[in-house]
Order: structure tokens, then sequence, then C-alpha cells
């Protein structure tokens, strides 16, 4: 017997998608920003406010933690929920999460943007703000835990397994990366713990498995619940998802040193985190295969249902961006893409392509189920965003892989002499027309958000475009589950 | 109880269900699972070969026996052996002999062009066409010299620059150091524009005259053809360090400019700064 929706915490859900949708928006916009600002300098308006310097990490972070970790936590609350048939445990502790994280954002964006940093990529935040983010994340591993041990499900679901990992990860991943002495009680400085390549091994340690738990294993929850949701179809393997979610939380954790190939980080290093890259190429992959599979029988749901188009299309650049890793992390290949536009292409097609469609997808779904609205306003918006984030996506990535590739070529040419072939600015100076094609990508991507942020406003409100089909296999709604497996 | 079966694929399920969702029982995809087994034996073998797992005071070194470190020395030691005939020869003669021999002229000019991207583009600019400020290195136009051995000197001691060797001529700043007042700067400034024939009032010109000779001549020249040994660029083309026009001139006049170049002895070795001097030489306006 199934608890009915009122039984679930939906409000604490509700405002984390909000806050996703909203935080979406700044990061996308702080990204055009700086991609602008590579391409005409001139844009950094002479203040320090407003140098690419600081307002890097702000979009960085805008994306990954604002955008990014509202969206884990919206759906994660979400899921557990609903897969377990309980409600959020903890009373007022789930909205003490939402609050707390997002004083987290804003102090994390108020001091970058003033300058006040630690200095270490994606982990930028002052001690201060790291204690406090501390505090809030064992919040939410309490709230997820608990729920998960007043569940009335006899199995966890596979979602929850990702979501799990990623909260328990991340929680020692922060910890350890942000172990520093404050210089005084009052003051914003401190110095970490740790020097030279211990530090920046750790460094990357952490920068990795942010990528690798918090933008891989978290976003994999959500694909395991609105995947199958959307298709009305069983998850393809349930041993695949065994065998991958173990064999991707093991290997993952050993990869980071492929981003010091070439470094001061000693050769046995190097190999570990090169050959642990290559090994974590089929476990990520089983990701995407029960993603794909999963639509066996329903592919032609992908004609009528942009929602689910956008998370299959997810799905894809996940694979690609997967495969792309490995690639990557082989030391010859590093050789040539290391510093250069190359990874911030690869960042982007697995940041734009997989974790942002994913949640857009995820948001598409989720809206009509909490504002408990009969469908979206318009799935022909959500068509028109899909196509055209689509397009910035393809813009965006190839535009970086002619100019990474580039760089990386001009960087280490020589003459027959053994002369260099040229000098670092005739590089930049080549790269100009690409970072116009990425900004351009960029702006497309973050024109897409918009019409999203619009059509789920109109949905929030109940409205329905007039004039638009209703689409059958729409299966939002509460009142009638459209999925295909029929209860036992 | 054997597990319900998905009616599509035929495909026993494993029997639970959340919220709706189901899930298939389908056992690893064969090609998945090999590929897998593939890139832990290439890891497998890569450590077997390479340095990769450490212990307490050591780590493998890898049957091969490589290291990078060794590997970039062997590599470095390779490269300065094929350049040693040519560095050698380059440190033992002049300019002008490098220039005369045909063999070492080539290599002069590839490592000198190597080195002036590296060192000399980011002021001079990628094609030595200068900027404002910077002067052009491909014109005929020269400050203060543009033979081998002028070029060799500017490189090597910079201008105005903290070596002792340094050129380091200045011009007195007319207007600050209160030796003109504004109206015979007006009207020096319309005489030099006029001597290439860019001048907009006559009659100041002709006052400004007067003035040239008195302040100017004895560095620029009596026709303003500039002078080497001064640093005095030549007046009568059309070629401005900081800008012809006359509010570009009339500035240059009253504040004076004084720009810098480092000197590069000590900084690059002595071939490299001989085969700049070559290089620039070769631009198109070397004397």
């Amino acid at each position: 017997m199934a608890s009915t929706s009122s039984d679930y915490n939906y409000g604490v859900v509700r405002l984390f998608t909000i806050a996703t949708v909203l935080w979406g928006v700044v990061g996308f916009l702080v990204g055009v920003v700086i991609a602008l600002q590579l391409a005409f300098p001139v844009l950094n308006l002479d203040l320090s406010y407003t140098s690419f310097g600081r307002l890097r990490p702000l979009h960085t972070s805008a994306v990954i933690f604002a955008f990014g970790g509202n969206a884990l936590f919206a759906t994660s609350y979400f899921i557990v929920q609903r897969t377990c048939r309980a409600r959020l445990w903890g009373g007022p502790l789930p909205m003490f999460t939402f609050i707390g994280y997002q004083i987290f954002i804003v102090a994390a964006a108020v001091s970058y943007v003033t300058g006040v940093t630690q200095s270490k990529e994606y982990a930028e935040p002052e001690w201060f703000v790291d204690a406090w983010l501390t505090i809030v994340w064992v919040a939410y591993l309490l709230v997820f835990l608990g729920t998960l041990w007043r569940r009335k499900e006899p199995h966890i679901y596979v979602a929850n397994w990702f979501f799990l990992a990623f909260i328990v990860t991340v929680a020692i991943l922060h910890i350890l990366n942000n172990l520093a002495w404050p210089v005084s009680f009052l003051g914003a400085k401190s110095y970490v713990m740790f020097s030279g390549v211990q530090d920046a091994m750790l460094q990357w340690w952490y920068g990795h498995n942010a990528v690798g738990f918090f933008l891989t294993a978290g976003f994999l929850g959500i694909m395991y619940y609105f995947v199958p949701k959307r298709a009305g179809r069983p998850v393809y393997s349930y041993r695949l998802s065994i065998v991958h979610f173990w064999s991707l939380i093991f290997l993952y954790i050993w990869a980071g040193p492929h981003h010091l190939h070439y470094t001061a980080l000693p050769d046995w290093a190097q190999t570990l985190g090169m050959t642990f890259s290559i090994m974590l190429w089929m476990p990520s992959w089983g990701g995407m295969i029960n993603g794909l599979m999963t639509l066996r029988g329903s592919w032609d749901k992908l004609r009528t249902d942009p929602v689910l188009r956008m998370l299959v299309v997810s799905v894809g650049f996940y694979g690609m961006s997967t495969f792309e890793g490995p690639v990557m992390a082989i030391k010859a290949v590093n050789a040539l893409s290391h510093y250069t536009d190359w990874t911030i292409g690869h960042v982007h097609s697995g940041a734009l392509g997989w974790v942002a469609f994913v949640s857009f997808g995820a948001m598409y779904h989720l809206v009509p189920v909490l504002w408990q609205r009969e469908r979206l306003y318009s799935l022909r918006l959500v068509s028109l965003h899909f196509w055209i984030a689509t397009v910035g996506i393809v813009l965006y990535i190839t535009a970086m892989w002619v100019s990474g590739i580039m760089q990386g070529l001009m960087w280490r040419a020589y003459d027959e002499l053994g002369f260099l072939q040229y000098s670092f600015v005739e590089s930049v100076e080549a790269m100009h027309p690409y970072y116009i094609i990425r900004a351009l990508g960029g702006i497309l991507f973050l024109l897409g958000a918009l019409i999203m942020v619009y059509n789920l406003w109109r949905t929030m409100r109940g409205d329905i475009r007039a004039g638009e089909p209703v689409v059958a296999s729409d299966p939002t709604t509460e009142v009638t589950p459209a999925t295909a497996a029929a209860p036992n | 109880m054997p597990n319900e079966r998905d009616e599509l694929t035929g495909t026993e399920t494993t029997g639970h269900e959340w919220d709706g969702i189901q899930e298939l029982n389908t056992p690893l995809p064969r090609w998945w699972l090999y590929i897998l087994y593939a890139c832990i034996l290439f890891s497998v073998v890569y450590w077997v070969l390479y340095p990769a797992w450490p212990w307490i005071n050591d780590y493998s070194r890898g049957v091969l026996g490589w290291s990078r470190h060794v590997e970039l020395n062997e590599e470095i030691e390779e490269a300065k052996a094929y350049r040693a005939q040519f560095v050698s020869r380059i440190e033992a003669a002049s300019v002008s002999e490098i220039a005369a021999d045909r063999e070492l002229l080539q290599f002069t000019l590839a490592g000198g062009r190597s080195a002036f991207a590296l060192n000399c583009s980011q002021c001079h600019g990628a094609g030595a066409q200068g900027g404002v400020g910077y002067p052009n290195l491909g014109d005929d136009a020269w400050i203060w010299g543009g033979s081998l051995e002028a070029l060799e000197s500017t490189i090597r001691y910079g201008i105005r620059s903290e070596h002792d060797e340094t050129r380091d001529m200045a011009m007195p700043a007319f207007k600050s150091d209160e030796v003109l007042d504004d109206a015979e700067i007006n009207d020096v400034a319309e005489f030099i524009l006029s001597l290439s024939d860019s001048a907009g009032d006559a009659s100041a010109a002709e006052r400004g005259a007067a003035v040239y000779v008195e302040n100017c001549s004895v560095c620029h020249g009596e026709s303003g053809e500039g002078m080497h040994e001064n640093g005095a660029p030549r007046l009568s083309d059309f070629i401005w360090l900081y800008g012809g026009n006359k509010a570009d001139v009339v500035e240059t006049i009253s504040f004076s400019r004084g720009g810098v170049m480092p000197a590069w002895e000590g900084r690059l070795d002595e071939a490299t700064i001989k085969q700049l001097a070559v290089y620039v030489h070769s631009l198109g306006g070397g004397e």
C-alpha cells in the first residue's frame, strides 16, 4: 500500500527546486560574462571585483555547488522519500539544510568577489565558510540516513546508493582538503596544513572526486530515478547497477593524480592516476548502458516527450565525456591536452551536456508533481529549450576542442633545428575566434535556461499553454502514473 | 516463487518495485565485461613495466627502469649535443662573421626567431612590427643604430637599463625642466613637423626653426636626420615612436619619454644574444 503525497515533505523539495533554477541562471550568466572577458579583455572593466580571476571561481562554484548542489538536494530528498515510502527524517533538519546551504553559497560568492580565497580550485572558500558547510553537510547526511532507516520498502533503491556514496565521500573530501590553520580567530585568512606536492596531490584527489562523486555519482542517482520513471520501463539491469556502482566508487577515488601528469608528482603516483582512470572507463559506462537500455521498448517516446529526450541526451553526453576523460588521462595524450582549452571543452561536455541536462529533465518532471499541476505549461517550450541548449553545447565543445588541440600543438611545435616554432602570445592570438564561438554557445545555453525558468514559473502558477496537444505519454501526473510496470 | 517477467523482453525482474520502478535481472553485457577485464589487464602490465606502487621507503621501479627525469635529461643532452657544434662556433665568432657563414647563419636565424618570439615579441610584436613606444624592427629607421654590432650592444646592455654599459642618453623635458615656454614648444613642434612636410602653421614653423637650432639640433642634427650615438631619432621622416600628431609631438617635447629596454646579458646566454642580433638585423632594415 503506497503512501500518498501528503505524507511526504515536499515543501523543502520545492524550495531546493526553485533555488536550483535560479542559481543555475546566475551561474550560466557569470559563465557567459567570463567567456566574453576571455574574448574581449576590456570587459574586465579594470575593477578587481569584476576581473576574470574573481569571477571565474564565482562561475564554477555557482554552477557546481549552487546549481548542481541544490539540484542534488532537491532530487535526493524527493527520490529518497518516494522510493522509501517514508517522510524525510529529522523534523526541522531538512529546512536547516536548505537555509544553511544557501548561506554557504552567498558567503562563498561574496568572499570570491571581495578577494577572500584560499586559492584551491573548486575549494576556494576560506576556513569559516568551510566549517559552516561541514555542519550543513552532516545535517544532510543525517536527514538522508534517517529517512533510509525508516523506509517501508525492504530494499534500498539504486538511486539512493549513489546519493549516499556522494554525500559520504564529499564530506570526507571536503574536510581533508580544507584542513587549514586560521591565522587569527577573527581573521578570514588561513594557511593550508600541507604544502608543495602533498598539497597538490590532496587538492586533486579532492578536485577529481568532486567530479566523481558530486557530478557523477550524485547525478547518476538522479538518472536512475527519472529515466525509468519518464520512460515507463524497468531499469535495464540490476546486476549491472551493482557491479558498476561498486567498481565506480572503488576506482574513482584513485584517479586524481592524472590532473598532475608531468609535474613534481612522483612517477609512481602518475602511473596509478593514469591506470585507474583507464580502468574507470567501463564502470562509468555501466551507468550509460543502464540509462540508454532502459528505453528498450519505449524509444518512440523520444518523439513525443522532450523531457525524456533531454534525459537521454544527457546520458549520451555522460558516455562521451566518461570516454574522453580516460583518454585524456593517458600520459601521452595528456602531454598534448594538459593546460589547454581541451580540458575546458571536456569539462563542459560533462557539465552542460550531462549534469545540466539531467538536472533540467529532473526539474521539468518535478515541478508539476511538486506543485500538483496536471502537466507542464508547455512541452513545446521544453523542446525549444532542448534544441537551443544542444546547439549551444555543440558550439561550445567543438570550439574548445579545436582551440585546445591547436593550442597544445602550437606550444610543442619545433622547427627542424629544434627551436620552438611559436611564442605564447601567438597561441593566445590564434584562440580568439574560438573564444567568440564559445561565448556564443554559452549565450544560447543561457537563453535555453531562461526559457525553462518561464516555463516552470507558468507551470507553478497552474497555467497551460493554449493550443498545445496533451501528450498521452506525459507521465508527470501524480493521479495516473503511466509507468508500464504493473504493481505487484 | 519465480519473479515476474517483463512482457516486452521476456527478462525476469528482481521482484521489487520502488515508486512504480522495477528492475530487470539482465546479465552483464559481455562486451562491457571483457573491455573492463582488458583495461585491468592493461593496467597490471603497465604496473609491471613502469614505476607504480609505493611502499614505506621506496616504490616499485618497473622492469623497464624508466623514469621521466632520466628520459628528459637524455632528450636535453641529445638536443644539446646536436646544437653544440653550432653554439660553440657562434660563441667564438663575431656577429659579422656569423652573418657571413651561410651554414651558421641558417642556424642562427632559426634560433634568433625562436628567441625573439619568446623574449622580444611581448613588446616589439610577434612580427617585430612594434607599437607605440616600441620601435618597429622591420623598417630602416634606427634609434641607436641598425648595424650588427649596434644591435648586439643594444640587446646586450639594454636602453636606460640597470646595466653599467647601458645606452642611457635621455632627452630633456623642455616644459617641466622650464627650458621652453608653451609658445616656443608649439613653434618648435610645428617646425619639427615641417621637416616631414606635415606642419599646419607655416609661420609658427618658421619661428620654431630658431628654437630648434638652439635646443634640438645638437642631438637630432641640423636637418633632423637624427644621430645614433645619442639615441636621437630621425625627425624628418614619417616614423614616430610616440605618435606623429601635433599633440603627441608637443607631449614628447614637453615631458620627454625615456622608454626602456632590459639588458639581456645575464638573462640570455652569449649565443642567444648573438642569434638575436643577427635575426633582428635580417628583418629588413639592418644597416
